[in-house]
């Protein structure tokens, strides 16, 4: 195989770099091909689409969406620096960037910025998630499709919306969602827990009235249909 | 470099911005410091009426910065006091007639010759904000002890430290009542501290010499007689020129207010 298409496991499933000189027609079928040698591989996968500076019209990523989900391949995203193939992944509901990256962009987040897959513990599979290293001030706000962990204070007014678990090692105090993609295992927990709101999945809960009360680690979660706090210890 | 340039902002209005700009510039000029208060809330000035200089304005920032005249033409001096002058903002105009860079251009025109640059900034996040914002070496937040001016002053320092430059930040609690923090029906430094934790510059308690010295335009350090605020406000000026005046210990409890309340009604030093 030459090196026009190239292959790279990340986090978010298989990452096809498609080189961007050469006819589309020739190397999308070379890509099929390719699939197909080696289906078992590829069934069933999640895969981020690369092509540089290429410029692909809306049909013919519709005509390859389609064919990879003829061979149990799901396109999640299309990344490119042609604003006319950008156009054209935003056309088809696609995403234009990396999930993880995308929705942490431009919040003066530095931390969460240069946050890339993380070369931990091979051995350990490890997960997305955002580590702010910051008191989160009213009026601030982190999504992330993992988990959030915030060393400081969540200010109220301050809004943390995450798939996973959210930590908050200091005083939450503002709004946070944690298993926002409808995650009912997801918990939030905070060394003092007195959100304005606590959201998870699909349950939502204010804190009880407790002036005063010596403030005790706490996780939040769902259990019997509602939201539920409890001591948060070893 | 020459002057340092000192944002007061608040966020929330009437948390007392523009008191506390008089106050802290008339006793920053008796500590023999050279001082100009800049008003950056063009459109709504106040600064002139609450120091009593009104009267005497002739040209305004706006006026400066469109080239109408020179700068040393618009100060305004109080001859109160050795050595503080007022740059007035505009009153016909609004915040857009201004930009960060004029600001930035006009402090510079002014750090040669003087001590401290005093801004007293318009409430509200918005472009009177980032005028005020844009020269400043230093930034005071002022806050009351109650829930809706705290939640805009942690608006506000966090906008503040998501500036690119690293701008050093520091509270004042104005209009604490040592009477109703003790009854626990007002937050107490120590609640507003547990929020925002940056530094605290000083705590000045209500006075209601302050409404009528505003009133009358005479800062409460001009008087003569001394007031728990005045005092408060001179011990804040002491500590920005970089004197040791010790604060209040915060880490006790209860006692706290009971030292406050008791070091406020006194006059000697609070």
């Amino acid at each position: 195989m030459d090196d026009s298409i190239t292959l790279k496991g990340i986090k978010q499933g298989l990452l096809v770099t498609v080189k961007p000189d050469g006819r589309w027609t020739e190397l999308s079928s070379r890509l099929m091909t390719l699939i197909d040698s080696q289906s078992s591989f590829f069934r069933g996968a999640q895969v981020t689409l690369s092509l540089g500076e290429r410029e692909l019209r809306r049909h013919e990523l519709a005509n390859l969406q389609t064919a990879l989900a003829k061979r149990d391949v799901t396109l999640l995203a299309v990344l490119s620096n042609s604003a006319m193939t950008q156009a054209s992944t935003r056309k088809l509901g696609l995403e234009t960037q990396l999930e993880a990256l995308a929705h942490l962009e431009g919040k003066g987040l530095e931390p969460v910025q240069s946050l890339r897959p993380p070369p931990i513990d091979p051995e350990e599979h490890g997960t997305t998630g955002v580590l702010v290293k910051r008191t989160l001030r009213n009026g601030r706000t982190v999504h992330s499709h993992g988990h959030v962990v915030v060393v400081g204070d969540v200010n109220a007014g301050a809004m943390i919306v995450a798939d996973g678990d959210i930590i908050v090692w200091g005083h939450l105090r503002g709004t946070v969602h944690a298993g926002a993609n409808g995650d009912e295992g997801a918990v939030v927990c905070a060394l003092h827990l007195a959100p304005t709101q606590l959201r998870i999945a699909g349950y939502i809960t204010i804190s009880p009235d407790e002036r005063r009360r010596k403030p005790r680690p706490e996780m939040a979660l769902v259990r019997n249909g509602r939201i539920e706090a409890e001591s948060w210890e070893l | 470099m020459g002057a340092r340039v000192i944002t007061i902002t608040s966020g929330k209005g009437g948390v007392g911005k523009t008191t506390a700009t008089a106050n802290l510039a008339v006793s920053l000029a008796t500590l023999n410091k050279k001082v100009v208060c800049v008003d950056a809330d063009i459109g709504l000035r106040n600064l002139d009426v609450v120091m009593g200089l009104e009267n005497r304005i002739v040209y305004d920032l706006v006026d400066v910065v469109e080239g109408r005249c020179k700068l040393r033409q618009a100060m305004v001096k109080d001859k109160r006091v050795p050595d503080l002058y007022l740059l007035p903002a505009a009153q016909t105009r609004d915040k857009t007639a201004v930009s960060p860079q004029d600001m930035v251009a006009l402090t510079d025109q002014l750090r040669e010759d003087y001590d401290l640059i005093l801004i007293d900034s318009p409430a509200g996040i918005e472009w009177g904000f980032r005028n005020a914002l844009a020269p400043a070496d230093e930034v005071i937040v002022i806050t009351n002890p109650e829930v809706s001016a705290v939640r805009d002053a942690d608006r506000i320092i966090g906008l503040i430290e998501a500036e690119e430059r690293r701008i050093p930040v520091s509270l004042m609690i104005n209009r604490v009542k040592p009477e109703m923090v003790r009854r626990g029906d007002m937050l107490s430094v120590n609640d507003v501290m547990e929020i925002l934790s940056i530094r605290l510059l000083g705590v000045v308690p209500e006075d209601q010499e302050i409404l009528i010295s505003s009133n009358k335009g005479t800062p409460l350090t001009l008087e003569d007689h001394k007031t728990p605020a005045g005092e408060a406000f001179l011990n804040i000026a002491r500590r920005v020129t970089g004197e040791n005046v010790p604060l209040i210990s915060l880490d006790q409890k209860g006692g706290v207010l009971r030292r406050l309340a008791r070091m406020f009604g006194s006059s000697d030093s609070t």
